[in-house]
């Protein structure tokens, strides 16, 4: 049976990951690979890189750091952040990413979207879609954020996600920027919304704090997968405990 | 001199055919101290012992690339001398006879069947399945594959696609996997010709034993 996929989300910076990962036994807590390797050995169904290097300087430590990671892991390995032409998206998958995530950029250009898919196949191609509740709306509606949740678009969410299969997206990364940081758990209207709205998978994203709010967006959200930081890296919960969490719930896990 | 004639002969050589990154395939083979090499040069398959047939993206897309590169004749040359071939994803799939991947294409026909899309609309305990089928599912051991030497029944690979391999004999068949109500070609047996529709490059330890089982034979 399918299993639903938990994707532990790596910030990195300059070539390190931010704030550094917790892990009993790493050498080095700011190097992505090592960080990688642990998560692969903890049996993480997938992995994201998500690059935040603000100085156009340092893009080039992302593709040094997905080339060794690909070197050492074999998982499906995704990298967003800063993709913003097809050969952007070229370099990263040479280097071994198996997915690229688009954000920004997907809102500037759709066709860009379109390309992408057309030229590298939809399979790798992931569109982040950053979501925020629109106040006072009845019914509920969201609306589409870019840079980092600052910048409103008026785009519809459900529209846009719509809009994103139909460029030939092969998945959407859906965070929402009213739950993002606050361990409250994901925004599980919006996330069923999403799921129901689109054939392709939605990886839920934004907001987890235990495991149950991972079981929530699996089930009540019906996400593909689970997107999560920080309950991850700083080890309040393992990938193991997680997946026991969800198989004793009933939900498919691979274990 | 004589361990570079040694690693010559043991070649696995992996097509390069412009669809998609061939990193994690050869990277995957080196980890377990193989020699393998990408090569777009349809003239360095008749030196491989053994040959890898990748693939992502549209059916009819790596179809046409593999046409148009010139390595239709040296593949099927090597498939006929006996020498193991292993296609992968797309490169499973174009081993059989057509696709309705964006109309209907001719694959390379030599797995009789066909390509077909999972149907819109799926339901498995009240949710709508999702397409493409993408993560983890089991496998279904149907017959014995040189592939599958120690791998458990039931195991776990990476799948990703949209379009799955409707095999016409059964007995090509050494695999299976169940999406929905439907359970297809996960793994194919033929002779010399293995493949997978799952990616072993992508599936952990379990996909590490396949390619072991396939660098050893």
């Amino acid at each position: 049976m399918l299993t639903k996929r938990i994707i532990p989300c790596l910030d990195v910076k300059d070539g390190r990951v931010v704030k550094g990962v917790r892990f009993v036994g790493l050498r080095d807590a700011g190097d992505p690979v090592e960080a990688a390797e642990a998560y692969d050995a903890q049996g993480a169904d997938e992995l994201t890189f998500l690059d935040i290097t603000a100085s156009s300087d340092n893009r080039d430590t992302i593709v040094d750091v997905v080339r060794r990671t690909a070197e050492r892991v074999f998982m499906p390995l995704t990298v967003g952040g800063g993709i913003r032409t097809c050969d952007d998206v070229r370099r990263m998958l040479n280097a071994g990413a198996d997915k690229v995530s688009i954000n920004t950029a997907a809102v500037f250009n759709p066709e860009f979207v379109r390309e992408a898919a057309k030229r590298f196949g939809s399979q790798c191609i992931v569109v982040a879609i950053d979501a925020r509740r629109v106040e006072g709306s009845d019914p509920r509606r969201w609306e589409v954020y870019t840079h980092g949740g600052r910048k409103s678009t008026g785009i519809d969410v459900i529209a846009w996600a719509r809009k994103m299969e139909a460029c030939g997206s092969g998945e959407i990364l859906l965070t929402s920027m009213d739950c993002d940081g606050t361990k409250d758990g994901y925004d599980i209207e919006l996330t069923r919304a999403v799921s129901d709205a689109v054939e392709i998978p939605v990886i839920a994203s934004g907001g987890v704090g235990n495991l149950e709010h991972i079981r929530e967006g699996l089930v009540e959200g019906g996400a593909s997968a689970a997107l999560a930081a920080s309950i991850f890296h700083f080890k309040e919960y393992t990938i193991a405990e997680c997946k026991q969490y969800l198989k004793q719930h009933g939900v498919p896990a691979r274990i | 001199m004589d361990s570079l004639l040694h690693e010559t002969s043991k070649m696995i050589n992996i097509i390069d055919y412009e669809m998609g990154n061939l990193r994690s395939v050869e990277k995957a083979f080196e980890s377990l101290g193989f020699a393998a090499r990408v090569s777009a040069d349809p003239a360095d398959i008749a030196s491989a012992d053994k040959l890898v047939l990748p693939g992502v993206g549209a059916f009819a897309d790596c179809i046409a690339n593999l046409k148009k590169g010139g390595f239709v004749a040296p593949l099927l040359a090597h498939v006929e001398s006996g020498k193991p071939l292993l296609g992968i994803c797309v490169g499973m799939q174009m081993l059989f006879d057509e696709s309705e991947e964006f109309g209907r294409h001719r694959g390379l026909g030599l797995i009789p069947g066909r390509v077909v899309r999972f149907p819109s609309g799926m339901v498995e305990n009240g949710e709508r399945l999702k397409v493409p089928h993408m993560g983890w599912n089991n496998l279904l051991l149907k017959k014995p594959s040189p592939l599958f030497t120690g791998v458990e029944n039931e195991s776990f690979v990476y799948f990703v696609h949209s379009y799955y391999c409707r095999a016409a004999n059964d007995d090509d068949v050494a695999a299976g996997c169940r999406y929905g109500e439907i359970e297809f070609c996960a793994s194919i047996l033929h002779d010399n010709i293995m493949a997978t529709q799952f990616h072993p490059e992508k599936s952990q330890a379990v996909g590490l034993k396949i390619f072991k089982n396939f660098g050893e034979l």
